[in-house]
């Protein structure tokens, strides 16, 4: 196999195996925090308001660590800047 | 990703992103504008409902900070009104949502990094707002700088992660699909946009209050609840 093949092979495969493991993990720790959230409201109805806030905010800084890795994702598969290197 | 352009006005690339947010603006200050004229006391459906919008803001940055300057609720307010907007535009068939670019995002990344600094300095002072960087131990302090940083990249990345990811995804059922499948794509692109809205002018009115607040005692929590 010549070097643009094997470039596309592992970038893709690396690609899919990031988008995989980025994911799994940050889903793990957003069922994590709603449960605790749900723990909460079970015991404590009337704080409501401010859990559901928090919770939000929370959910918002977990999910943006898969967001990089979507973006970082992108970037390998569309706009990799080591691909210039190999086309010289 | 990049925003693609549409003319060249002199040597100054004119993006299809400045074309919509210029227009959404426009949009936003004439609705403004034509809603406040001839208020009345007693309000008709119309006032009521705008007065309704201004409250709902009023009381989300209340929540978080009851003694907010009207300076901050103006600010988040916009913000908020200005991203539902941004980000449902997406939905209106040839404009593509201008939150999508990351230009846009780090633009009001930025505003949210300094206006952390501007209301924290108007409520505190120099000289105690700057201490608060010196606060738990001098050591940590380029931790704080580097923290804040970070958050302000993530800030932008986040918005635009979500927006660009839900367009191509929409992008990539078209493709696969067919002429009416991603409506179901669409309808979540529809609340992630309202999410992701909230989730901005939230995050940035925690951190203003983290600002303001840097300088004053951490309060102490209310006792237990009484049954």
């Amino acid at each position: 196999m010549n070097d643009m093949t094997w470039f596309v092979v592992l970038s893709t495969v690396v690609a899919l195996l990031a988008i995989g493991i980025g994911v799994m993990l940050p889903a793990l720790a957003m069922g994590r925090a709603i449960s605790q959230a749900i723990d909460a409201l079970a015991r404590q109805p009337e704080a409501e308001k401010s859990i559901t806030r928090t919770l939000f905010i929370g959910l918002a800084m977990i999910e943006s660590l898969a967001i990089y890795v979507l973006v970082v994702v992108l970037i390998v598969l569309f706009r990799n800047p080591l691909l210039a290197y190999l086309l010289e | 990703m990049d925003g693609v352009i549409l003319w060249h006005l002199g040597p100054l690339p004119i993006t299809r992103t400045v074309v919509t947010t210029w227009a959404l603006m426009g949009l936003l200050g004439a609705l403004a504008f034509a809603a406040t004229r001839r208020m009345t006391l007693e309000p008709g459906p119309r006032q009521t409902a705008i007065e309704g919008i201004v409250e709902a803001l009023d009381n989300g940055v209340h929540a978080i900070l009851p003694d907010a300057p009207n300076a901050l609720l103006d600010w988040i307010g916009s913000l908020w009104i200005f991203l539902v907007i941004a980000n449902l535009a997406g939905i209106v068939p040839g404009v593509s949502s201008p939150t999508d670019d990351l230009s846009l995002t780090a633009a009001l990344a930025l505003l949210v990094f300094l206006s952390v600094h501007w209301f924290g300095i108007r409520s505190a002072g120099w000289r105690a707002y700057l201490r608060h960087y010196l606060e738990p131990y001098p050591l940590l302090a380029p931790f704080h700088v580097f923290s804040e940083l970070t958050r302000t990249v993530s800030l932008a990345v986040r918005l635009f992660g979500n927006i660009m990811s839900l367009e191509i995804a929409a992008l990539l059922v078209l493709l696969v699909g067919g002429l009416l499948v991603p409506v179901p794509i669409l309808l979540l692109h529809i609340v992630e946009a309202l999410v992701q809205a909230y989730i901005f002018g939230m995050l940035a009115l925690v951190y203003i209050a983290g600002g303001i607040q840097s300088h004053r005692a951490i309060p102490s929590s209310p006792g237990p609840i009484p049954p």
